[in-house]
């Protein structure tokens, strides 16, 4: 896009949030860059998870900042962090169980129709053209995941695989400039976490995507992203692109602190 | 015992068919009822399908929005102006609920939520209570209750408008949550919140809309119930009657809710006209339950809930 001002999607400025007594997040800062996949990963309690939920919202920091595009975002709640372009999944499937896989998709269109809601029940015509616009792009995210032949499958009756990438189409239906995955590989077999690792790859590719994701699984990050930030109790102890990070002592302490002694 | 079973099964049809016009006149009397329950059900489905809390003071705020319109009446103000600020009463209800009671408790078990409610329920009736008075009160909205006689049927003007105010309120409101998108929110609020507010939907907004729209409807359920009976703390005990409409309608349908009610309002008046003498009456009282008793056992999800999905 050649309209896009410079600088990096999005900052986080010496953000640090507390629960109680906890430091979940001390003055972590990182820069996410437009069309990078970044990787969050961290042992178990280390803060991804938090990290998430403050850029999008659903946390606010008790100190820090966070930058959208250059402009400061930090107080916004997560529906308005949504209508800037944020989407994202959940660490265990926030996927709305009673409706099919379609509905679920056309869910996360509500932001792109336009006008105002109570309008719609006035002007029918508009209102028409644009579900069915909206259906059609919901239509592509269904074969770009294939899922054709769940459509109309109530979500919630779904294998937790496919719920998991059910939710990724969610969040794609909203054209998002930032994709948040938490854990998208999560409880997943090998072939599953494969499809998953392309689908990711697609949309950085085709969509030009920018992609941040929270996993676990080693080979999956060193194979598909960009840059790898690494958490360990709160604070950021390394960052940088995956090969480098994989060989940094400090990051192989955190992880095998262990059988290091 | 052939006298019984023709007592039971021939007796009643027979005496349908005797006087038909007498049998228009317990249908259309039964419709009302009904009308009454579906008017008090809908206000239930909406803020249990949006928000999936199970708002056990709908009957009191039947009886509160009653109050209120009555005691600005008594006060000498004209019927529309009484209206209109008994509907900014419940919107501003509305946004004070969210406010202090839905905000605190988002993310919260719909147990809580519904104690919550349980809560809402006592304040509501004493407030009401305490701002109009406790004695039961008239309601004169400007309609004479007044029967006309049309091909030999009686039918009650009073009744009347209110059946056809209650028709033109239910069909508003499908086209607002079909037409709209806050349809597809409304359910998606209902099923995941979290996930909703990731995705952009205002939960606060949603659920100040649809306890106002629980509150109009409650104005409207207050004045018909309050100008056939009078304006009483019973009022409220009419959300008892709308608990078995939910089960037979299912609690996540707007159709059910109406259809539910109307169901259960001729049933119990057909029930307790032709077949009440049989029991020596008060076939009224326990019909509905009864009714919901039996699709409990056989068809838990009503006639047209969402079906029941656990995952295993």
């Amino acid at each position: 896009m050649s309209t896009a001002p410079p600088g990096p999607l999005l900052q986080v400025e010496a953000v640090s949030v507390r629960f109680g007594a906890l430091l979940a997040l001390s003055a972590v800062s990182l820069s996410i860059h437009r069309g990078d996949i970044l990787a969050i990963i961290g042992p178990n309690g280390a803060g991804k998870t938090t990290l998430l939920n403050v850029i999008s919202g659903f946390y606010h920091p008790h100190e820090g900042r966070i930058l959208f595009e250059g402009r400061d975002r930090t107080r916004l709640s997560p529906p308005d962090v949504a209508a800037l372009g944020v989407a994202r999944t959940f660490q265990n499937v926030a996927l709305f169980k009673g409706m099919s896989v379609l509905d679920n998709l056309m869910t996360g269109r509500l932001l792109k129709m336009g006008g105002h809601f109570l309008l719609d029940a006035l002007w029918w015509g508009p209102a028409k053209r644009q579900e069915l616009a909206n259906r059609a792009f919901v239509e592509r995210v269904i074969d770009f995941l294939e899922i054709q032949s769940i459509r109309k499958t109530p979500a919630g009756k779904l294998p937790y695989g496919l719920q998991k990438r059910v939710e990724l189409g969610r969040a794609l239906a909203a054209e998002p400039k930032l994709l948040l995955l938490d854990e998208p590989m999560a409880g997943m077999n090998v072939e599953e976490k494969e499809d998953m690792s392309r689908f990711i790859l697609d949309v950085n590719g085709e969509f030009g995507t920018t992609i941040a994701l929270i996993e676990h699984d080693m080979g999956v990050v060193m194979d598909i992203t960009d840059r790898v930030v690494v958490l360990d109790y709160g604070r950021k102890i390394a960052d940088g692109p995956p090969e480098q990070v994989r060989k940094d002592p400090v990051v192989l302490d955190a992880y095998l602190g262990a059988s290091h002694g | 015992m052939a006298e019984i079973l023709y007592a039971i099964f021939v007796g009643p049809f027979r005496d349908m068919a005797g006087s038909p016009a007498f049998l228009v006149e317990v249908l259309l009397g039964g419709l009302f009822t009904g009308l009454m329950y579906s008017l008090v059900a809908l206000g239930f489905v909406l803020i249990f399908k949006a928000s999936g809390v199970f708002n056990f003071a709908q009957g009191v705020m039947v009886l509160f929005a009653a109050l209120t319109l009555v005691g600005l009446m008594e006060r000498g103000m004209p019927v529309a102006a009484a209206l209109l600020i008994t509907m900014a009463v419940m919107v501003a209800l509305a946004f004070l609920i969210e406010r202090v009671v839905l905000r605190p408790l988002v993310n919260q078990e719909a147990i809580i939520l519904f104690m919550a409610t349980i809560g809402l329920n006592f304040f509501l009736e004493g407030f009401g209570e305490l701002l109009w008075g406790a004695n039961v009160k008239k309601l004169d909205v400007g309609i004479p209750d007044r029967s006309f006689m049309m091909a030999g049927v009686q039918i009650n003007q009073l009744e009347m408008s209110a059946a056809a105010t209650a028709a033109v309120l239910v069909g508003v409101l499908a086209v607002f949550f079909q037409r709209t998108r806050i349809g597809r929110a409304l359910r998606a609020v209902a099923d995941d919140h979290e996930a909703a507010l990731s995705i952009g939907i205002p939960l606060k907004t949603i659920w100040v809309i649809v306890w106002s729209v629980a509150g109009l409807v409650a104005i409207v359920a207050g004045i018909m119930w309050g100008a056939k009976s009078g304006v009483q703390f019973s009022l409220s005990l009419v959300a008892l009657k709308a608990l078995p409409v939910l089960i037979l309608g299912g609690f996540t349908s707007v159709p059910g809710a109406i259809v539910g009610g109307l169901i259960v309002g001729v049933g119990e008046k057909l029930g307790e006209v032709y077949w009440g003498p049989l029991v020596g009456g008060a076939i009224e009282n326990w019909f509905a339950y009864v009714v919901a008793l039996v699709f409990l056992l056989f068809r838990p999800q009503g006639l047209f809930g969402e079906k029941i999905i656990e995952r295993v």
